[in-house]
């Protein structure tokens, strides 16, 4: 990479240390404007916690977490079957998504180094940038219309879907920055290949895993829109995973476009909730690994 | 008997000499190698199918219309469920123009931001800057919407899109009513959610730059703006030009916060305080009601359509910010 050395221009007249005003007042500009738009930038969420803190502290309360929505009109109510049911398609989605997200990690890392391994990367990047309703489109067409019904197993794999190329990639870093050595080392004792990977090269990179996990978990925690065609949302309580299910995110947004001021001060006191939820697992993946992950999850 | 000895092979520390002992096995153990192979291959072979699978479902499901209309689905204004005449125009026009106002904001925006905390940033402050951007990126987008809804197009309406209206109404761009709802809105809140995209991606390109392409630059007396410019941008443009793609990919198929904001009218207006729609909000507002196979057929096409865009738009940013970051070597906490 070449840098033209004439492209320094020396405009101006000289001045301390040689660096003409010109100069000086453009790179003071220039310096400025990074700071603003670092500040313009941290603005919008400082707002945003502001006003959920505000707002959604108001309308928490113990019924919040145990009682499930009045109809229109009556007070009070909570949201208690909603966080219920966005936990009970939290976990299926982990308990899919975690394993294969974690098992396509192992392969790219271990087997993956050639030109097959650059096709399944290229895909897992392109996977993650397909827009979640699209998603939840295809997950309806493939799963609601054949088992005949809504089902909270449907929004779990539709979310599953969102989670694995994140946690894929992450493992995958994280494998990769296991010293070459320690499998040498396993490997001249004749283990054999997978038990390598299995007892040596993963408890290695257990806690970078893990971080990979849980921001995978958090990406998914607050989706809406993969739900809207799956999952669907429930007034009631339900614990089967074969029938529709509420969302807190659903709720959020059912209660946010109502007419209503009383949902709409459900929905700020449910987006407490969930920014809590979520703003909790970012923040200790921040504290237990100093790394940043961020890069895997865009 | 010598006198010296070697130490026992145990000091070397108990992975040395318990691992194989307890690990290495029946002969047997051996032969589940290809075996395990092939079960990790069948986790990553899952992000293919997966990919060719909604391609599939979304092609066969849309075929109906694809049939009915051909290519005037993309050129037709008029979206009429009830009488059966489906045109995408306003619903691409709608997602195009949001994407845009969101990337000409975003993108000066999360660049200075990129630059701030790589060459600016106090060290003591990096971290925190860098968490709170990282923050930003994990609000979902739903609260986005309730946001944008109760908070940020009251403030535009009463603010922004009068001052505007006074001052560039003659552009013809910013007429009409300030509903503080429509796509000037939608645009701000995509804004708001790709800059940490953009600005992260940018700072892994820009970190990509060696540190000697810089002090050569400033050893020649370059002043610091001028060292960005000439050692830093000018060598990650193509990197930064991936990472503005991506932020247009992530605005092009985001879904909650622009329904929620952006008006849900299906028309082509020149001003952009005007209401709209996009692709991805009329999936979300109509597909639950959709009656009758045409509709449905449509509404899948728009999908598709949504799908094709976004994958030809990521694989293009992909290959732009591989082309520079590749190779380079896993950074410690930046």
């Amino acid at each position: 990479m070449k840098t033209p050395v004439n492209a320094i221009r020396c405009t101006g007249w000289a001045g301390k240390n040689g660096i003409g005003i010109a100069r000086r007042l453009r790179n003071n500009i220039a310096m400025g404007a990074m700071v603003m738009s670092a500040v313009l930038v941290i603005a919008p969420l400082i707002m945003i916690l502001t006003y959920l803190a505000a707002r959604g502290a108001g309308s928490l309360n113990w019924a919040f977490f145990t009682h499930i929505p009045t109809p229109v009109g009556e007070n009070g109510g909570g949201m208690a079957n909603a966080i219920a049911g966005s936990g009970m398609i939290l976990l299926i989605a982990s308990a899919i998504g975690m394993p294969i997200g974690i098992g396509s990690g192992v392969f790219l890392a271990e087997y993956g180094r050639n030109r097959l391994g650059d096709i399944l990367r290229f895909t897992a990047d392109v996977l993650n940038g397909v827009p979640s309703i699209v998603l939840g489109v295809t997950a309806y067409s493939l799963l609601v219309v054949t088992q005949k019904h809504f089902s909270a197993f449907a929004g779990g794999v539709a979310l599953a879907i969102m989670m694995i190329p994140t946690i894929s990639r992450s493992t995958e870093e994280m494998l990769l920055m296991v010293p070459h050595s320690i499998r040498e080392a396993a490997l001249g004792l004749g283990i054999p290949r997978w038990r390598t990977i299995v007892s040596v090269v993963l408890p290695a990179a257990k806690s970078g895993i893990v971080t990979g996990m849980m921001l995978g978990f958090s990406r998914v925690a607050g989706e809406t829109a993969p739900l809207l065609f799956t999952a669907f949302g429930n007034q009631f309580w339900n614990w089967s995973p074969t029938r529709p299910t509420a969302a807190l995110p659903l709720q959020i947004y059912t209660y946010a476009i109502s007419p209503f001021d009383e949902w709409h001060r459900m929905a700020w006191a449910g987006a407490l909730v969930l920014i809590l939820l979520i703003v909790g697992t970012v923040a200790v993946v921040r504290l237990v690994t100093a790394r940043s992950l961020y890069k895997v999850m865009v | 008997m010598p006198k010296f000895q070697f130490a026992e092979p145990r000091a070397l520390g108990p992975v040395a000499v318990a691992a194989p002992r307890r690990v290495v096995g029946p002969r047997s153990w051996r032969s589940a190698d290809p075996g395990f192979r092939a079960a990790m291959a069948a986790c990553s072979f899952s992000l293919l199918v997966t990919a060719i699978l909604i391609f599939w479902e979304l092609l066969s499901q849309s075929k109906l219309s694809l049939h009915q209309f051909g290519f005037r689905f993309f050129a037709g204004m008029n979206w009429d469920p009830v009488s059966g005449d489906f045109g995408a125009l306003p619903f691409i026009y709608g997602t195009l123009v949001s994407s845009l106002i969101a990337l000409v904001v975003a993108v000066p925006l999360a660049l200075g931001s990129a630059l701030f905390i790589t060459e600016l940033c106090p060290k003591r402050l990096k971290g925190t800057v860098s968490f709170l951007l990282e923050l930003l990126a994990a609000i979902p987008s739903v609260i986005y919407g309730l946001w944008g809804i109760f908070v940020l197009s009251p403030l535009l309406r009463q603010y922004a899109e009068t001052w505007l209206e006074t001052y560039f109404g003659w552009t013809g761009l910013f007429e009409g009513p300030p509903f503080g709802i429509g796509m000037f809105a939608a645009g701000m809140i995509l804004a708001i959610m790709i800059i940490p995209i953009i600005g992260s991606v940018a700072r892994e390109v820009v970190l990509a730059v060696p540190m000697s392409q810089r002090e050569g630059v400033l050893a020649l007396g370059a002043t610091r703006w001028e060292a960005v410019c000439l050692a830093v941008l000018r060598n990650a443009r193509t990197g930064i030009l991936g990472a503005v793609i991506l932020g247009l990919g992530r605005a092009l198929g985001e879904t909650m916060a622009v329904t929620m904001v952006i008006g849900n009218t299906p028309q082509v207006s020149k001003s952009l305080l005007a209401p709209g729609y996009s692709l991805a909000s009329v999936i979300a507002n109509e597909f639950s009601e959709a009656t009758g196979d045409l509709y449905l057929s449509a509404l899948f096409e728009i999908g598709l359509v949504l799908f094709l865009i976004t994958l030809i738009v990521n694989g293009l940013a992909r290959v732009l910010v591989w082309s520079v970051t590749r190779g380079m070597p896993a950074r410690a906490n930046v």
